[in-house]
Parts: structure tokens; C-alpha cells; sequence
């Protein structure tokens, strides 16, 4: 199975380092929520686990291969990455914009071979958009939008999928819906990597937790491990309590 | 949908195009133009159409056709609906290059000294502007495109401030005015093959305008390589705008409208606008050379003049719409 592995990672911006000799495991077919404060470098982690931004130092490996051996349209073809707040520029179709999650799929001329099309027809049905394929992508409420990216993050079936804040600006509603989207596709063996700061969220769908504070990781493992009274104090720099009840786990801050 | 829309466009262009090989001072009939071409090397009537009209009509191809597409290009690269190809300084650069030998009197030395020096330092502006913004990627592009073409047009302007006389100030006006009028096949010789290399450039950019539409980053998650799209968008631009400019003088709007035209049409992909934007350029342009050759308006009308006459309510309902449609 193919685990990402990042070892090392240091990341210089502007002078500021945003991530120094982290080393983070991301294992195959496990969702794995990356968590800690604004400006931890959890973005930043993820740009670097996706092979969009190239570190100062250390590696990334996916499946044992190192992501800067693969080319462009192989790496596209098993990572699908998307970032904060997607937007969608001019007033292409749902359809289209699902489609586009082919790219790296196409031909060197040409459009995209009919035989992609049932990929695009189920991804529509899977995220209930059937109804809005024609609609124009500018038009769609944010929780649409939502539904809509995961579609075409994940109409290719990536091995690896990584999500930056999918749940931003949605309502309580949406955002479980998306948090149990993420769930199933980890549960139909799609390694899964999310950044959250829902931590309700991230406690009801995470396997494992990778905790970022000041540019290192300062803690990883399984979620019930990390989520203590102790480790999310620290984190954030404030009092909390993990309640455990019968009827679910919640996070308190005081 | 598209592809009628596509052969709609392409029958208006050729009919259009030999509409044009009929007007003029004197009218021609569709026989006589036909049997102008097969006349002998001599005869007035294949001197007219062979040697006048048809290098002219050549060019309105060829510069409306790499205006309309590098428009295209840049809306689609910038996802700004307002961007057109004298953004990145080209158009701006040209015309100081034509301003340069007209001031210092090469032009009157030798015939193609105008278009030469325009070419020249059109493409000197586009590589300034690269390299300025070799690091920062579209936006930082964008702002050293706008300065470049600002120290252009300053030193337009401090040539017609400095102009040794009157005569070489008209000349440099009439020049930015833009014009196909006397235009010959030594043009179309020149211009030609950088329109042609700037147009295959800039057409290799189609997909990667697609995956733009959802960001720069997920474009470059998706494997398309931003970076590599933006070097043809530019070059493309430099060569064929600046090729296209060098012989004709500024012909503004073009690139800007183009696109907007037929969006609706192709349903809004990026990608799928560069064809058809390439020929409603060709149209508009000639279109509008048509129109300042068979309307008297007592003196002649500059090709650039009337289609900025013609373009700029345009913009104006652009800005209102963009407005008024905006998320």
C-alpha cells in the first residue's frame, strides 16, 4: 500500500521558516487530520505532501517512490489535492468542472475519450449533483461548491487525497456532510489527509491526528491518543477539556 | 453547438474577406476579381487585387487573428475578464519602437525601418517584463507589463514633445493611429512568420486555460504546468501582438472584445475561446478596414481610430455588465 512519508521537511518563505525538519507519516488508506493553530505551517504541510511546493530540505515519498521522480501527469493521475476556498473563475458547467478532474487523464490531442464519461456521471451521482450538472459553477452556494470540488478531486480515483479547510464558510449541516463524505472515501481505501479546525469535526471522522504548532510536528498518531486535555491545551495555548458521553465526544475551551 | 457556431463564423470570415478584395475606390465584381488573379503579371486589374487588396486583407487575417487569440490567451491566464494583449507592455512597446525610427528618420531611409524597430523593441519590453516578474508568477507579470508599457508610452509622448518638426510630429500620430492602407506582401513577408510562431504558441495554452479556471493551484495539482503556460502566453504575445502591431500601428480593443463575443458561445471554457476568438478577431478587423474604405466621412478614418470608436462603449457596457453580473 502506498503510505506518504514526508522526512525532514524544511520550508523557508520570505526568510521565515514555516516548517522546520518535520517529519510526518500519512498511512495508506487511513484519514489522517492535520490540526493546531493559525499559522502553524498546516497549509504549508500539506502544499509540500501534495508536490506543490518543493522544501528547502528532506523528502517526500509516496508508496516508497519520491514524489520528485514522478512526473507532473503521474502524480496528478494518483494525488488530487484541493486548497482553502476554492473558486471557480468563469461560468463553466458543474459537469465541465468535474471533468476537469481528468486532466492528467487526457490524450496529448484532443478531448477526453467517451469512455470517461460514466467516471463523470457517477462522480455527479456519488455527491448528489446529478440535478445541477448544467448549472453554471459561479451560481452554486458554498455548500454545492463543496460537493462539486470533492466530485472532481475525486472523479479520477486518487490513491492519495488532501484537503485543505473543506469545511470553511459551511454551515453545521454541510460540514458534516463533507466530514462524512471524507469518511467514506478513506473507508473505500483512499488515504485521506485533512486540515480542519473543526475539531468536533475532526474528532468524529479522524484515524489518526498530525498536530502542528510553531513550524514542527509536535505530536502524530491515533486520534484517540492525541486528542487529550493535555495536548490540545498546549496547542492552543488555552485551558480545554475532551468530554467523552455516551452520546459523542466534545471539545471544551475555557 | 459550438463546432456550427465555429463554421458560421469561419463561412463570415471568407465571404467577408473576399467582400474585401471588391472595394475600393474602384468597385470590382466577384468575376472580375476572379479573373484578376489568373491576369496577366501587367494588367491593372491583377495589379489592384494581387498586389493592393489582397496583401491587405492578408494582414486583417493575420493581425485581427493573433489580436483576438492572444486576448483570449491573457483573459484566460489572468482570469480577469478585462485583460487584453497591451497588458504586458507589447502594443506599447512597438509603437515606441515605430515612434524611435520615424523621430530619428530611418523610416524615411528605408521602407521598413517602422516596422523593424517596432518589432525590436516590442519583443526587448516583453523580456524586460519577464524577467522583472521571472519569480513572482501572474500577478507580479501583470504589474511589470503595466510599468513597461507606461515607460513606453512616456517615451511616445517625449517624442512628440521633442519632434524636430511638425511634419515628424503628424507622422508619429498617424502612425499610433494605426492603418492597413498601403500596406504590401513586403508587410506580410515580415510580420507573417511571427504572427504564425506567436499563434501556434499561444494556442498550445488551451489546456491549461481549462484547469486556470479552478485556480493556479489546483491547475498545477492537476499536472498542468503554469509556469510553461505562461512563457508561451507571453511569448506568443510578444511575437505575434508585437509582429501584428509592427506593421499595422495600435489597433486597440480587438483583443479585449474577441473574447467576450463568443464566451456564450462555447460555453464559457477558456480553452475553447482561442479559435473562435482568433476569427471574430479577423472580423472585426476587417470588418473595420472595409468600413473605413467604402464610408465617406470626408477625411479618411484610421483603422485603429474607428475601431476604438466602435470599441470603447463596448468596454464601457463591459464594465457595467461585469458589474452588474459579478458573484
Amino acid at each position: 500500500m502506498s503510505d506518504l512519508v514526508l522526512q525532514g521537511i524544511t520550508v523557508r518563505r520570505g526568510g521565515r521558516v514555516v516548517l522546520d525538519a518535520a517529519d510526518a507519516h500519512f498511512a495508506a488508506g487511513r484519514l489522517t487530520v492535520v490540526i493546531g493553530p493559525n499559522g502553524a505551517g498546516k497549509s504549508t504541510l500539506l502544499e509540500v505532501a501534495a508536490g506543490l511546493l518543493a522544501a528547502e530540505a528532506g523528502s517526500v515519498t509516496l508508496g516508497g517512490e519520491a514524489l520528485s521522480s514522478l512526473s507532473r501527469k503521474a502524480l496528478a493521475k494518483r494525488r488530487a489535492y484541493l486548497p482553502q476556498n476554492p473558486r471557480i473563475d468563469w461560468a463553466i458547467s458543474v459537469e465541465r468542472v468535474v471533468a476537469l478532474g481528468l486532466t492528467a487523464h487526457l490524450p496529448a490531442f484532443g478531448g477526453l475519450p467517451g469512455s470517461w464519461q460514466p467516471k463523470i456521471d457517477a462522480a455527479l451521482a456519488r455527491y448528489d449533483l446529478a440535478d445541477l450538472r448544467d448549472r453554471p459553477a459561479t451560481q452554486l452556494s458554498g455548500g454545492e461548491l463543496a460537493r462539486v470540488m470533492l466530485a472532481r478531486a475525486t472523479v479520477g480515483e486518487p490513491e492519495v487525497l488532501i484537503v485543505d479547510e473543506p469545511t470553511s464558510g459551511l454551515d453545521p449541516r454541510h460540514a458534516l456532510d463533507a466530514g462524512r463524505r471524507l469518511r467514506t472515501l478513506a473507508d473505500c481505501g483512499c488515504t485521506v489527509i485533512v486540515a480542519l479546525h473543526d475539531l468536533d469535526l475532526a474528532l468524529r471522522i479522524a484515524d489518526d491526528v498530525v498536530v502542528v504548532k510553531g513550524a514542527q510536528i509536535v505530536g502524530q498518531g491515533v486520534a484517540a491518543a492525541m486528542f487529550t486535555d493535555q495536548m490540545l491545551g498546549a496547542l492552543y495555548d488555552v485551558d480545554a477539556r475532551v468530554i467523552r458521553q455516551d452520546s459523542g465526544t466534545t471539545i471544551r475551551f475555557d | 453547438m459550438s463546432a456550427r457556431w465555429l463554421m458560421l463564423l469561419t463561412g463570415a470570415l471568407v465571404a467577408l474577406a473576399f467582400v474585401s478584395l471588391l472595394a475600393g475606390s474602384v468597385w470590382m465584381t466577384p468575376g472580375e476579381v476572379i479573373r484578376a488573379l489568373g491576369a496577366p503579371r501587367d494588367s491593372l486589374a491583377r495589379l489592384i487585387v494581387v498586389e493592393v487588396r489582397l496583401p491587405r486583407v492578408v494582414l486583417a487575417l493575420l493581425v485581427g487573428g493573433v489580436l483576438g487569440l492572444s486576448g483570449a490567451v491573457l483573459q484566460g491566464l489572468l482570469r480577469n475578464p478585462l485583460a487584453e494583449p497591451g497588458l504586458l507592455g507589447v502594443s506599447s512597446g512597438a509603437s515606441l519602437g515605430a515612434v524611435i525610427a520615424i523621430y530619428y528618420g530611418f523610416a524615411a531611409r528605408f521602407g521598413l525601418a517602422t516596422p523593424v524597430f517596432a518589432m525590436a523593441v516590442a519583443l526587448v519590453t516583453a523580456g524586460v517584463a519577464f524577467v522583472l516578474s521571472w519569480r513572482g508568477g501572474t500577478l507580479s507579470l501583470i504589474l511589470a507589463g503595466v510599468a513597461m508599457s507606461s515607460i513606453a508610452g512616456a517615451g511616445v509622448s517625449l517624442a512628440l514633445n521633442l519632434a524636430p518638426n511638425p511634419f515628424a510630429a503628424y507622422e508619429i500620430m498617424t502612425w499610433l493611429m494605426g492603418s492597413l492602407s498601403d500596406r504590401s506582401w513586403d508587410h506580410v513577408l515580415l510580420a507573417g512568420p511571427f504572427i504564425v510562431v506567436g499563434t501556434g504558441l499561444l494556442l498550445l495554452t488551451g489546456r491549461a486555460l481549462d484547469a486556470l479556471t479552478l485556480g493556479e493551484a489546483q491547475a498545477e495539482s492537476l499536472g498542468v504546468h503554469v509556469g510553461r503556460a505562461r512563457l508561451f502566453a507571453l511569448l506568443g504575445t510578444a511575437l505575434g501582438v508585437g509582429a501584428a502591431t509592427a506593421v499595422t500601428g495600435a489597433i486597440g480593443f480587438v483583443g479585449l472584445v474577441a473574447p467576450h463575443i463568443v464566451r456564450p458561445l462555447v460555453g464559457h471554457r477558456p480553452g475553447a475561446t482561442l479559435v473562435p476568438a482568433a476569427i471574430v478577431g479577423a472580423l472585426i478587423v476587417l470588418a473595420a478596414d472595409l468600413a473605413t474604405r467604402i464610408l465617406d466621412f470626408g477625411t479618411e478614418i484610421h483603422l485603429g481610430v474607428f475601431v476604438s470608436v466602435i470599441g470603447a462603449p463596448f468596454f464601457l457596457w463591459l464594465v457595467l455588465h461585469v458589474r452588474r453580473t459579478a458573484p
